[in-house]
C-alpha cells in the first residue's frame, strides 16, 4: 500500500477527533477524542517509518503512547473531582475555578 | 486486490466508523467500546505495516490499561442520563461538521501533496517484508532517544504525583 493511503486515513480519523471535541460536550468523551487524535497521528508516525525504512517514528508513537497514558490518568482524575464539587461535567456547566 | 489491500480496507474502515461511533453514541460507555473496537482495527493496521511490537503496545496500553481506566470513571460517575443534555445546539453542530470537513480536506492536501521534494517521498519504498523487530526499536530507544527515553519517565513520575495530590486534598475537604 502507498504512504498516502494511510496518511489520509489518518488525516481522516484526526479530523474526526476534531468534529467530536467540537460538538461534543461531556468531558469524558472530549478525553476519548483526544485520544483519537493521539492514535491517528500515531498511525501517521508509522507509516512514514514503514516509508523511510527505519525505526525512529515507532519511537516516537512510544513517548506518545506515555504522554497519553499520563494525560488520561491526571485528566479523569480532574474530571471525578470536578464532578464531586459540581455533580456535572459538562464542559459548558463547567464554568467556574471556585470549587 | 492482493490481500493487503483488502486488509488495509478492512482494518481503515472499522477504524473510521468506530471513530465516527465514538463521536455519535449519546451514551458515554457505548463511546468507550466503540473507541476500543477503533484501537483494535488500529494495532491491525500496525502489523500490516510491519510494526509489530507497537501493535502489541497499542493493544496492551490503549486498548487494555487507559480504556479499562475509562471505563472505570464512566462507571464510577454513572453518567447515563446526564450525557443526553449536554448537546449542542443543532446549528452550532452544522458549523462544527462543516468546519472539520474542510479541516479533513486540508489534511488529505497535505498527506496526499505536500509530501513532494521531501526525504519520505524521494524514499524508495521499502520492500514488503521489512518489518521492525523490537531489537531494532530497543536500540534507538537506549541509544539516540535515551534523554527523551529518561523524561518520559518524569512524565509518569509527574502524573502519579499529580493524582495523588489531587485525589488526597478531596479527602480532606470532605473530612
Amino acid at each position: 500500500m502507498a504512504l498516502e493511503y494511510y496518511l489520509v486515513l489518518s488525516a481522516l480519523l484526526f479530523t474526526t477527533g476534531v468534529i467530536g471535541v467540537l460538538i461534543r460536550r461531556n468531558a469524558i468523551i472530549i478525553f476519548m477524542c483526544i485520544e483519537l487524535m493521539l492514535n491517528a497521528a500515531n498511525l501517521a508516525f508509522v507509516a512514514i517509518s514503514r516509508s523511510l525504512g527505519e525505526a525512529t517514528g515507532q519511537v516516537f508513537v512510544f513517548f506518545v503512547m506515555t504522554v497519553a497514558a499520563a494525560e488520561v490518568a491526571i485528566g479523569l482524575a480532574i474530571i471525578v473531582s470536578v464532578f464531586k464539587h459540581q455533580q456535572t461535567i459538562n464542559v459548558d456547566e463547567v464554568n467556574s475555578l471556585k470549587g | 486486490m492482493n490481500p493487503e489491500q483488502i486488509l488495509f480496507i478492512l482494518f481503515g474502515a472499522v477504524s473510521l466508523i468506530g471513530a465516527i461511533a465514538v463521536i455519535s453514541f449519546r451514551h458515554p460507555i457505548y463511546s468507550a467500546l466503540s473507541l476500543i473496537v477503533t484501537f483494535f482495527a488500529q494495532a491491525g493496521l500496525f502489523v500490516l505495516l510491519g510494526a509489530h511490537f507497537v501493535a502489541a503496545a497499542q493493544v496492551i496500553v490503549y486498548a487494555g490499561a487507559i480504556m479499562v481506566l475509562f471505563l472505570f470513571v464512566i462507571m464510577l460517575l454513572n453518567l447515563g442520563t446526564l450525557s443526553v443534555k449536554g448537546a449542542m445546539g443543532s446549528k452550532l453542530k452544522g458549523l462544527a461538521i462543516i468546519l472539520g470537513i474542510l479541516f479533513a480536506a486540508e489534511g488529505i492536501y497535505i498527506a496526499v501533496n505536500a509530501l513532494n521534494d521531501t526525504a519520505v517521498a524521494s524514499a524508495e519504498p521499502a520492500a514488503a517484508s521489512v518489518t521492525t523487530t523490537t531489537y531494532d526499536i530497543g536500540e534507538l530507544l537506549f541509544s539516540k532517544y535515551i534523554l527523551p527515553f529518561e523524561v518520559t519517565s518524569l512524565i509518569l513520575l509527574a502524573a502519579l504525583i499529580g493524582v495523588i495530590v489531587l485525589v488526597k486534598r478531596e479527602r480532606q475537604e470532605e473530612s
